[in-house]
């Protein structure tokens, strides 16, 4: 499949509606997944009560980032890891091959994290001699097929079992087989060899406690246990905004992710990292090297409405809920992160022009912000994002710019609207010749499918009317009955 | 009781058969109704789609013409119009003053459904419609009103109705604005979801309380040569049938 961008959003969606193949997996998705978080949350006596909690505590240390920041920095160091500090994208993927070449590694392992997707790291250690085998099933998956996630939690849901099966057989030289259990059986001793010779360990990090020093990471397959504690050396990335105060916050969090991710009360394993090993006896690597990552995290933090974007914690109900991700999946999105999320951090990453079009990408229908364990706004954003494209005000994100690619002709029909609309003769006026122009369309009280001439002439009129039929401007206006019957009425 | 009716501009010019039915149901109810002919729109468009200043535009003068009628409640036929009332203080975040009226008007416009069953405790207006009909849940009403069960008793209230659940009745249509010609392919995608389980319900109609979401959806079935029909429910409290 060739590279799909943001900026062909358009295209890529439309593409991703011809394959029949994904819309299955995707309505799958959404039904498996929908059932399941549906169930999980009635294992909680108030589950709003929850959320509630979950977005006090993260707005409260978004509020006081620098603080817990450097507590967290501090408390991690003086368990034995090594912090290190990462502005952009470039300096975080520098810092890994520093470290790499310094212990001279030769077998990476790494489990799934999307903020290293979102670094690209695995393409530029591979630029440099280094090929990291990633060790979630998934990603892995992912990885053979050279093919990027299209979902922040199970990122090969894309793939069907008759396509993984397909690509085992073509890469790993296993029979073709649709036998679930062949199929993780062959995954399972092809990665245990990797971990038995890796050096070096890559993960994220779902939290880290700021009072502890502590890193905690989620997971169900063992993957994340073993790629940071058989390896000598352990790197993790970590993004500004997954710092959380306390150790008895996780007592929120630990409930809010699995339930919204997977629908599972909890993961089946909870790493708790705080340091490297203490004695010869000890478990768990030698070195623990901490990256911490801004890359356009802090400039979120400047705007009330912004800020928000950083209380996530990548669980993934949003894109399960979303009708659009529903449709057309993550690929399309064009971009690391896909789906509501993703429409509303991905403008304020990677600069909003080349993202322009994912905040528009949406129905407002409001499902994403309903289903979000911590609260965010979301249609708020994507409306706070839309303005800054279109008028280059809602101040806060992406830096200095103006107006994004400004649509003259939209600009003119939204002043015309809004001076037209102003006022009632000029409204009442418009909506008269409306009436007249419709003559040459209306058949029966309706506009069906438009010819190509008029298609040309009136492009949004033609993209509702080639699908569906459009009521016309109707002969009398509720105002004209008003004035003639119901006005003198009681 | 002494209601304003926000009629909004796609009822007035597109459906006005919902507006004359809500003034009706109004009448019924025992509520004084009065019109105020200069309004035009609300101005959400312009919001949905990025150009603030346009709608700050109509939205002060909404609130200019609707804070000045002597009246109880403003009225509307529209969970996605009147929620957008509610939005408006957001245009306002840097203007106190105008914010605070905004604010005001917010806490008197009520939704349609919303309005006869939390506010005049209104559930059964005499209306007679014989036969299965089903209810689509339109997001802003649902999500941003959390109207919920209020559409549902009103329908219940109606004689004859035999009323069914919709698989997916809380999931959105795919209108969405200029969402529906931005993005068509998407927006009919999402919608042929919803169209597939109307038809499954098998129903002469399916209500609603948002004209966007009856457009899109009636839209769709009557290129597909469906028989079912689309009702507001306005339209299904005043009828005879």
């Amino acid at each position: 499949m060739a590279q799909q961008t943001s900026e062909t959003f358009e295209q890529n969606a439309r593409q991703a509606l011809t394959d029949t193949q994904l819309r299955g997996a995707l309505r799958n998705l959404a039904d498996t997944f929908g059932d399941r978080r549906r169930l999980a949350l009635k294992t909680v006596d108030n589950w709003e009560a929850l959320r509630e909690r979950g977005r006090a505590i993260k707005a409260e240390t978004l509020a006081h980032l620098d603080k817990y920041l450097e507590s967290f920095a501090n408390n991690a160091e003086s368990a034995g890891a090594k912090l290190h500090w990462a502005r952009d994208a470039a300096e975080a993927r520098a810092i890994v091959i520093g470290l790499l070449r310094e212990k001279n590694a030769q077998l990476v392992v790494k489990s799934k994290s999307m903020t290293t997707e979102e670094l690209h790291l695995n393409e530029a250690l591979e630029t440099v001699g280094f090929f990291p085998v990633e060790t979630d099933l998934g990603e892995w998956i992912i990885q053979l097929a050279h093919e990027t996630p299209s979902h922040i939690v199970v990122p090969a849901i894309h793939k069907s079992k008759k396509q993984i099966a397909q690509l085992f057989s073509a890469k790993l030289g296993i029979a073709p087989t649709d036998d679930v259990d062949v199929l993780t059986g062959t995954a399972r001793s092809v990665l245990r060899e990797r971990f038995a010779g890796a050096d070096v360990g890559i993960s994220g990090v779902n939290f880290g406690v700021a009072e502890t020093g502590t890193i905690l990471i989620l997971e169900n397959e063992g993957n994340v246990r073993l790629t940071t504690s058989l390896p000598r050396t352990h790197i993790a990335i970590m993004g500004i905004e997954k710092v959380i105060p306390r150790l008895v916050d996780l007592d929120v969090f630990l409930k809010l992710l699995p339930r919204s991710g997977t629908g599972q009360q909890l993961t089946a394993y909870q790493s708790l990292i705080t340091g490297t090993k203490r004695s010869m006896d000890d478990e768990g690597p030698e070195e623990l090297h901490v990256v911490i990552l801004d890359n356009g995290r802090s400039r979120m933090l400047s705007h009330p409405v912004t800020r928000q974007s950083l209380a996530c914690i990548r669980c993934g109900a949003c894109l399960n809920a979303c009708p659009v991700y529903q449709q057309i999946g993550g690929h399309a999105y064009g971009s690391v992160y896909p789906g509501p999320i993703g429409a509303i951090i991905t403008p304020q990453l990677n600069g909003i022009e080349k993202a322009r079009q994912l905040p528009f990408a949406s129905s407002l229908c409001g499902a994403c912000r309903e289903v979000c364990p911590v609260k965010i706004d979301i249609p708020e954003l994507l409306l706070h994002l839309r303005a800054e494209i279109k008028e280059g005000t809602a101040s806060g994100t992406a830096g200095e710019h103006g107006p994004v690619k400004r649509k003259l002709i939209e600009r003119l029909a939204f002043r015309l609207y809004a001076f037209a609309w102003s006022s009632q003769w000029r409204y009442e006026l418009g909506m008269k010749l409306a009436r007249v122009a419709q003559r040459a369309l209306s058949h029966q009280g309706r506009i069906g499918k438009m010819g190509r001439l008029l298609s040309v002439l009136a492009p949004p009129l033609a993209a509702w009317t080639d699908w569906r039929d459009a009521p016309t401007v109707a002969n009398r206006s509720f105002r004209d009955e008003w004035r003639q019957h119901l006005s003198i009425r009681k | 009781m002494r209601v304003s009716l926000f009629i909004t501009c796609l009822v007035d010019q597109m459906w006005p058969s919902i507006g004359t039915s809500a003034v009706e149901v109004l009448r019924r109810a025992g509520c004084e109704v009065i019109f105020d002919e200069r309004q035009t729109c609300c101005g959400q468009p312009a919001f949905n789609s990025g150009y603030r200043s346009d709608a700050r535009r109509l939205a002060k003068r909404f609130i200019e013409i609707f804070e000045d009628g002597k009246v109880d409640a403003i009225v509307s036929p529209s969970g996605s119009c009147t929620a957008m009332v509610h939005h408006f203080q957001e245009l306002f975040a840097n203007d106190e003053e105008w914010r605070q009226r905004a604010v005001r008007i917010a806490e008197r416009t009520h939704e349609f459904a919303s309005f006869l069953v939390n506010v005049i405790g209104v559930e059964d207006v005499g209306a007679q419609f014989k036969g299965r009909v089903t209810w689509h849940d339109a997001c802003h009403g649902l999500r941003d009103l959390h109207i919920r069960e209020e559409p549902r008793r009103l329908i219940q209230g109606t004689r004859g109705v035999e009323f069914v659940e919709l698989e997916n009745a809380d999931a959105c249509c795919g209108f969405g604005g200029t969402f529906a010609v931005k993005f068509p392919e998407i927006s009919v995608a999402i919608l042929d979801s919803k169209i597939a389980a109307i038809e499954k319900a098998n129903v002469r109609a399916v209500v609603s309380g948002d004209a966007s979401c009856l457009m899109q959806i009636g839209g769709r079935l009557t290129r597909n040569g469906s028989s079912v029909r689309v009702l507001h429910l306005a339209e299904l409290l005043t009828a005879q049938e």
